[in-house]
């Protein structure tokens, strides 16, 4: 049974007090909170001892290759991926992206080739494949969406022609909320031979993501979206793909033997890790997708609509407020404007008064010029979040408002 | 008044408030009580981006001193603009320039102008600096008095 006073417990950063007042913390789409198990594991680690990974010869080095390559396994099967070697730890979603728009750009684009976004990409989908056509010479193409937040999928078709080689999409947009069709967007994109990156730094929190469902050929997504540590994310590659594109990054760990003459690479999934990885902070994931898996998903993600119903409803009374992005299928993001408040002093207001929102863009420029706005307030749920949070959210909204 | 005796007489006006959300209602009183400029102003040449809202500023010179106008799309930023033109308009290119605007750090506000916060304020302080810089060379060539 989901017992969210059991799992506020877990999060004790839940009972703090800002200004005074308690803390309502509705930024999670930005960060979420770590639960005592993941800050625990960490603390234990860092005081009881580590090694580097992969090469030592000591009991400390063996332990921390153990647990992070445990981790490899429980991302993999988080995710159903085919294989352990499918799965690449980076520093995060931005990093997986990077990744792919720099590797499979090498590999796969050549001058005129097309690219397809969709207009409501969070810049960290957009500006590593502007930097990628920039070198290769090759174009951007944008997917649109409607008044309501929702893909405009049925263009999609009409925007792929034989230059088209990778569509980039996230799977939940980080201010509409909308969760997209991707496994549609995939299916049209394979008939036509196109590749797929889907971006799950919004997803992979609120609904279960099972990658050879998706049939996609990239997922990325960050591990402090998802009740982990920062500094740490996964990308998700089809082995055939990953085999086939150059390294990202030199250094140690990647190679298989150095000589001035010439390199010769590792094998996946260490081809693709150079340098000393954030260990810890991948033992930290581990743990936390274990916390999430414990918890399940579907529970999650049930817990955190119903808490999304309720905030659409009370904002919807609260008058004077617009809410950007009514797709049918949404995640517990909710993006709105309040007619007499702009938004930077919306949130500067609430903060004093302990709530804590996103106020501006959200690195999400094309999205607001395609609405015509400058920014919006952006309210975002976790499991932790209860009832009571969007109480005092809409009594601190009806304060700030009689301000002004 | 000196840029100095300006910067007192703002602290003793917020020492009255101990509620964050006084403090914050007497900026939106300035904020709304700062003219909006004219919209002919309200061009990009003036326009200082922020990520979260936008200040555009305006600079003129005469008899030695440089006036500013601002304005911001968020009413707090607008209040904290009417503050920054008080201590700083009608004052010469040097004295602006030797100025810290310590006060922001002493009423409690001193977070608006950290570079983290991206409101333009702290941009807007940059480009009032600037402009004394600037005017300053100026007047030291005898092209504008």
């Amino acid at each position: 049974m989901f017992n969210i006073e059991a799992i506020r417990k877990d999060f004790p950063v839940l009972d703090l007090q800002v200004y005074g007042k308690p803390l309502v913390y509705l930024d999670n789409a930005a960060t979420t909170q770590r639960p005592n198990q993941v800050s625990a594991l960490i603390a234990d680690l860092y005081q009881s001892g580590s090694g580097n990974i992969h090469r030592g010869a000591h009991f400390l080095a063996d332990r921390c290759t153990m647990l992070f390559e445990q981790t490899r396994d429980t991302v993999k099967e988080f995710i159903n991926a085919e294989s352990r070697e499918e799965i690449i730890f980076t520093k995060g979603t931005t990093e997986s992206i990077n990744l792919v728009a720099f590797s499979f750009g090498e590999r796969f684009i050549n001058p005129g080739d097309e690219i397809i976004l969709s207009e409501m990409e969070h810049h960290s989908n957009i500006v590593p494949w502007q930097l990628m056509c920039n070198r290769k010479g090759a174009v951007l193409k944008k997917l649109p969406f409607d008044e309501n937040g929702v893909l405009e999928i049925d263009l999609l078709e009409s925007l792929i022609t034989e230059k088209t080689k990778i569509i980039s999409v996230a799977h939940v947009s980080n201010v509409l909320g909308t969760v997209n069709p991707v496994k549609e967007i995939i299916r049209i994109a394979h008939r036509h031979q196109v590749k797929v990156l889907v971006d799950g730094a919004q997803a992979i929190q609120h609904l279960p993501v099972d990658v050879q469902d998706l049939d996609c050929d990239f997922y990325a997504f960050s591990g402090h979206k998802i009740y982990g540590p920062t500094g740490v994310g996964v990308l998700y590659g089809k082995k055939i793909l990953l085999d086939e594109i150059p390294p990202y990054q030199g250094g140690g760990e990647m190679i298989d033997s150095v000589s001035f003459n010439g390199t010769t690479f590792n094998v996946l999934p260490y081809k693709f890790e150079a340098g000393t990885p954030n260990i810890i902070g991948v033992i930290g994931l581990g743990e936390a997708i274990r916390y999430v898996s414990s918890l399940g998903l579907e529970n999650i993600g049930e817990h955190e609509h119903q808490l999304l119903g309720y905030l659409t409803q009370e904002l919807k009374k609260f008058g004077g407020i617009k809410i950007y992005g009514e797709a049918p299928n949404k995640a517990s993001v909710v993006a709105f404007r309040h007619e007499k408040v702009h938004p930077y002093d919306m949130g500067m207001l609430l903060d004093k008064l302990g709530v804590a929102v996103r106020t501006g863009r959200h690195c999400t420029d094309p999205l607001h010029e395609r609405f015509g706005i400058d920014g919006t307030v952006r309210a975002s749920l976790a499991v932790y979040n209860n009832i009571e949070d969007i109480d005092l959210f809409i009594k601190a909204m009806n304060r700030v408002v009689s301000m002004f | 008044m000196t840029i100095t005796e300006e910067e007192k007489s703002i602290i003793e006006e917020f020492s009255i408030y101990e509620d964050w959300m006084d403090k914050y209602a007497y900026l939106i009183e300035l904020g709304n009580e700062l003219p909006d400029i004219d919209d002919k102003h309200k061009i990009s040449e003036n326009l200082i981006r922020g990520c979260q809202s936008r200040v555009w500023l305006t600079a003129d010179y005469h008899d030695g001193k440089i006036f500013f106008e601002g304005d911001s799309d968020a009413i707090i930023v607008k209040g904290l603009v009417a503050l920054m033109l008080r201590v700083l308009s009608g004052h010469t290119p040097q004295e602006i320039i030797d100025t810290d605007l310590s006060f922001i750090d002493e009423i409690g506000l001193k977070q608006h102008l950290s570079p983290t916060r991206s409101n333009g304020l702290m941009a807007m302080v940059k480009q009032m600096k600037l402009y004394a810089v600037a005017y300053r060379k100026l007047a030291e060539e005898g092209r504008i008095s």
